[in-house]
């Protein structure tokens, strides 16, 4: 896999501090504190309501800041949400597919909109095991398991800097959740971070360098940078 | 800006070519408003030919509204508009490219409604160079206003029914000059046309620098 651009070795990657963020009026993050260290693989713990989702979201800067400091990959989610976009991938319950377009089309379409060569989509592809006849299916005849590993090839073609990834497992047989493991770990080898929420726990810990634990919208329990 | 434009009409362009849904759906249900007026206007009594080109301009309106309604509806389903907000593309390239896309697909469309009128309506057709440039100025509006208003409406459970209400207000005024135009045209007196092609693309320009403007905010409110 190709690197993804350097970070500083010592610098958080992620930075927050009392980060409150609202779904209408309810506060679904009521004050996280947390820091995540470079080509690091975390694991989000907690109940569905917990909060991970949101927190996912509100890294990658589709949801805004309320209260507190937010920083990621150096950029301040409270001054400009939007900066930090392109350099996040975020991998969540939707597929964010084009129903009508082919597997093909629809990685090479997310990954020039990310500024990638081709040859980035095409060695997605091939990651994926889509290169095949696959290739040219429309995603609207796929299973849910074949959508799932689209999706991450247009998340693999656009070579994010740090990947936010809600239940990546969730749809994938054996051989895929096993790929999908053996990516997120060349990815951090390539100078990514990783944050993912799972309920397959097992997989996921013995995956996470760190697991950070969420309750009611709080980090209540982190084995990483944040932990007092 | 360019480069976003081009990668979301190629795209939008390219989900039609796989759907066919303006082929399959649009244009047949066009050409269906041009013979129910036909029926409903009787060729015979003269009034039809005189209603033409109104008429010619309410099937694209209507027509317009499905195609955008679809140019809308695709980044609406499974998280596309997340994904879009997350590329990196310049909104006022996703704007200009969803305008280039409906563009094109109606301009094809106005095309064959054009053929439809000169079949079905018996009308002799003349002043080519005020039809074309009505056309091409009108279509432009309809597209730049109807994305504009599309993304307000695109979040919302109601925005099938929302978004005509509040485009068809929005688009009265290139509704009148691109009729007068064309009757000025048909009627062989091309010089009375093209104040109105003037005024349709003062609408033009105005819906194209409010989309360029103004859509990226709405596309993160909605």
């Amino acid at each position: 896999m190709r690197p993804s651009v350097p970070v500083p070795p010592t610098e958080a990657v992620i930075r927050l501090r009392g980060v409150v963020a609202l779904l209408g009026r309810f506060p679904a993050l009521a004050g996280i504190d947390l820091e995540v260290a470079p080509r690091r693989i975390v694991l989000l713990r907690g109940a569905n309501g917990a909060g991970k989702t949101t927190l996912l979201r509100t890294l990658a800067g589709l949801i805004a800041v309320a209260e507190g400091q937010a920083t990621v990959l150096g950029v301040d989610l409270v001054a400009d949400r939007r900066a930090v976009r392109h350099r996040v991938g975020l991998l969540g319950h939707a597929t964010g597919l084009y129903d009508d377009l082919t597997v093909g089309d629809n990685v090479r379409f997310w990954a020039r909109a990310a500024g990638a060569e081709a040859d980035d989509a095409e060695q997605a592809l091939v990651r994926l095991g889509l290169a095949g006849r696959l290739r040219s299916v429309a995603v609207s005849r796929l299973s849910a398991g074949q959508r799932r590993r689209t999706s991450l090839a247009c998340l693999i073609a656009r070579r994010p800097e740090l990947w936010l990834l809600d239940e990546p497992h969730a749809g994938l047989d054996q051989d895929g959740r096993d790929l999908v493991d053996t990516i997120l770990r060349e990815a951090t080898a390539a100078g990514a971070t990783v944050l993912l929420s799972s309920h397959e726990l097992d997989r996921s810990l013995q995956l996470a360098d760190e697991v950070v634990t969420i309750a009611g919208g709080v980090v209540v329990a982190d084995t990483g940078m944040s932990a007092p | 800006m360019l480069r976003d434009a081009l990668l979301i009409a190629g795209k939008d362009l390219r989900l039609e070519l796989r759907s066919r849904v303006a082929l399959n759906q649009v244009l047949p249900f066009a050409l269906l408003v041009l013979v129910l007026f036909a029926f409903a206007l009787d060729p015979d009594r003269g009034l039809l030919a005189r209603a033409t080109p109104g008429l010619y301009w309410v099937a694209v309106l209507f027509s317009a509204l499905l195609a955008l309604q679809r140019s809308l509806s695709v980044e609406s389903a499974d998280g596309n508009r997340d994904a879009l907000r997350l590329s990196g593309l310049d909104p006022a390239g996703i704007f200009l490219g969803k305008v280039l896309a409906v563009a094109t697909q109606l301009a094809v469309l106005e095309v064959l409604l054009g053929v439809g009128v000169a079949v079905l309506y018996t009308t002799r057709i003349t002043g080519w160079v005020l039809l074309a440039v009505t056309c091409v100025v009108a279509t432009a509006s309809i597209a730049a206003a109807g994305t504009l208003f599309g993304v307000v409406a695109a979040g919302l459970r109601v925005r099938e029914t929302l978004l005509p209400l509040l485009l068809l207000p929005v688009l009265a005024p290139v509704l009148i000059g691109a009729t007068r135009a064309f009757e000025a045209a048909l009627a062989g007196s091309p010089s009375e046309g093209w104040p109105w092609v003037g005024l349709m693309g003062v609408f033009a320009s105005l819906y194209i620098v409010a989309g360029v403007f103004g859509f990226g905010p709405l596309l993160e409110e909605s």
